[in-house]
């Protein structure tokens, strides 16, 4: 497949460099970077990423490493923002904290777009019974009960982490993407251009795979970055239920946790603010780049 | 000329409708019902009848790009319905079909030399450079300057467009085209250029057409023989001149009266037709066309007419060919 497109390519530029033309990504990469909150959005996501992924640069306190002298101390110069009960150090536990969060969002989400691409290509792609058969259970997976899964999956391992918080979210939250997906096959399936392809002999891979799936790329984009947006929050709410990642693992949803009690909040807003500050820039940043995507995929959708 | 290139032969393409609580067949909408036709090497079929008579079906099921339900495509004298996936995949390089839409027809994400070098790709004809070649020969032929070739389809106007749609269906050297309503999109002064550029196209390439249209005027243009569908059934079939000339099925009469004339001084009888096509699902009994037909009798109520030769070459499905409206 990939051979092929850059041998077309290679065609393209041998041949023709009088008059480019601009493709349909590029006209859209365009209008994203003239968009300004997208532009902000992005900047913002691109420096929260960078922080978390080089936190050592900014702190030399380990997030697992408490500082057992000194529990539940207040900013000082040696603490920034304190230390937790257990002598772990607020600074590093935000800087760090995002790789949690960040990885269980994008992963998660990535997870949910290729099996419901997968899954709902399918589907689009074959119609008929298939179809019907695929979407009822798409049906009964649409009801089945999130939170009790991680509860269950807790049970039995007797502990928690991200992967397996990702994991939950994958397996559980991939209908909703099938269905979407599956309803753009089903109308791309029908297009004069696909059934084009049919007519000149292609084969189905290269139905599916060069003239159906690319189409829908605009569509993914969109649907990932919301999810992603959607999934940040997730790990700070399951924490909050005590469904999270363990309390000794650094994440911001971990820290809220820590700190969710009427005294903390009342009396340690230094410990509290930064995670709830990095939460909330996180999900703004990637749901202004999400809707910068959709304006820029398809100009008339703006209202 | 007399070589038979395409035998179409009582094919048929009923949709189930579905409906109620299990999602039963309650019925069939007949789109194509019965139809046969032999297009000859070189020449130009024109099937017209008004929208939802069931002719885009028909092109469609031709290609199997909708499955025909019954019925017998024999294509250079084989069964093209008995063919397996693969075989009909190496097959289709001699059909190809020219679509209404040029806004719909292009992948929007392929630059014109991906979309005209594809074919033959997936064919695994010629190499990169001789690809390259052709296409920008094809390009020149079809009236667009290569040095376009890296655009993409929203570069370009309808007629351009439409161009490129002729151009990637001419790269594999097919035998049989069909035009569905390849003109009905277009502005009226791209519309004549298209079909000149047609039948250029058609004597260079020695092409046979089928050209689906509602435009009668394209069609008596551009056709040697007219088909004349009517609710998924053949009503008449004559050469070009003998249709327009001597019509004999009142709903060809009526058809033609209202083609307009550029003459404020002819004045013509209009047949009218009341009433709205029925629904092909649920089809008038014996003539489906008595319903609205001028001239219907208790017998047409009753019998489905033959399709008979009134003269060489003149077919007609109609008890009272030829009577006055």
């Amino acid at each position: 497949m990939a051979s092929d497109v850059a041998k077309m390519k290679g065609e393209i530029t041998k041949a023709h460099k009088a008059v480019r033309g601009r493709s349909p990504l590029q006209l859209a990469m365009g209008r994203f970077m003239r968009n300004p909150l997208a532009v902000a959005g992005s900047i913002i996501l691109l420096i929260i990423i960078f922080i978390t992924v080089f936190a050592p640069l900014f702190t030399h306190w380990s997030p697992t490493n408490p500082d057992i002298m000194n529990t539940d101390a207040g900013p000082s110069a040696l603490h920034w923002l304190g230390t937790d009960s257990n002598g772990y150090d607020n600074m590093a536990r935000v800087l760090y904290g995002g790789r949690v969060d960040l990885t269980i969002a994008f992963a998660a989400s990535i997870m949910v777009m290729v099996l419901g691409t997968i899954y709902g290509g399918i589907s689009g792609f074959l119609g008929g019974w298939v179809d019907n058969l695929l979407m009822r259970f798409v049906d009964i997976m649409l009801n089945f009960p999130f939170i009790s899964l991680v509860l269950v999956l807790e049970a039995i391992f007797n502990t928690s982490n991200e992967w397996m918080l990702i994991l939950v979210v994958g397996l559980t939250a991939w209908p909703g993407a099938a269905r979407m997906i599956r309803g753009v096959f089903l109308q791309l399936r029908e297009q004069d251009y696909v059934i084009g392809a049919v007519t000149i002999g292609a084969s189905r891979m290269r139905i599916i795979f060069r003239h159906i799936l690319p189409n829908t790329l605009s569509l993914l984009t969109v649907l990932v970055s919301m999810s992603v947006a959607g999934y940040v929050g997730l790990d700070a709410g399951l924490s909050f239920l005590g469904l999270g990642v363990p309390p000794s693992v650094a994440s911001w949803g971990a820290m809220l946790n820590t700190y969710s009690d009427y005294i903390s909040l009342s009396t340690k807003p230094y410990a509290w603010i930064p995670p709830v500050v990095m939460i909330v820039l996180t999900i703004l940043s990637i749901n202004f780049i999400g809707d910068g995507l959709r304006d820029a995929f398809d100009p008339q959708s703006r209202s | 000329m007399s070589n038979v290139l395409l035998d179409v032969q009582n094919i048929k393409k009923y949709f189930p409708v579905r409906g109620g609580f299990l999602k039963t067949v309650q019925g069939h909408v007949r789109a194509v019902d019965g139809v046969s036709l032999q297009v000859n090497e070189g020449e130009t079929l024109g099937i017209v009848g008004e929208s939802g008579c069931g002719k885009s079906t028909l092109g469609r099921s031709i290609l199997r790009l909708i499955e025909p339900t019954d019925g017998k495509i024999i294509f250079e004298g084989n069964d093209i319905r008995k063919y397996s996936h693969a075989q009909m995949r190496a097959m289709r390089k001699k059909m190809q079909i020219v679509f209404q839409d040029p806004y719909a027809s292009l992948n929007p994400r392929y630059s014109i030399m991906q979309t005209l070098t594809e074919p033959m790709y997936v064919h695994g004809l010629y190499n990169g450079k001789e690809r390259a070649e052709r296409v920008r020969a094809l390009m020149q032929k079809v009236g667009l300057d290569p040095s376009y070739a890296s655009r993409f389809p929203h570069e370009f106007s309808g007629g351009q467009r439409q161009r490129i749609g002729i151009a990637r269906a001419l790269v594999l050297n097919p035998k049989l085209m069909i035009l569905d309503e390849p003109v009905a999109a277009l502005d009226v002064s791209v519309q004549s250029q298209v079909i000149n550029l047609l039948e250029d196209v058609q004597k260079d390439f020695n092409l046979t057409y089928l050209f689906v249209a509602y435009d009668l005027s394209v069609v008596k243009h551009i056709s040697n023989r007219v088909l004349v569908m009517y609710l998924g059934k053949m009503a008449e079939l004559a050469t070009s001149d003998e249709l327009f000339f001597n019509p004999l099925h009142p709903y060809s009469k009526a058809l033609l009266s209202a083609v307009p004339v550029p003459n404020p001084e002819v004045r013509k009888e209009r047949v009218i037709l009341q009433g709205d096509i029925p629904s092909p699902a649920n089809p008038p009994s014996g003539c489906v066309f008595h319903t609205r037909c001028p001239i219907a009798k208790e017998q047409c109520k009753k019998e489905v007419p033959e399709w008979r030769e009134i003269q060489t070459g003149h077919f007609v499905a109609c008890h009272y060919p030829g009577e006055g409206v």
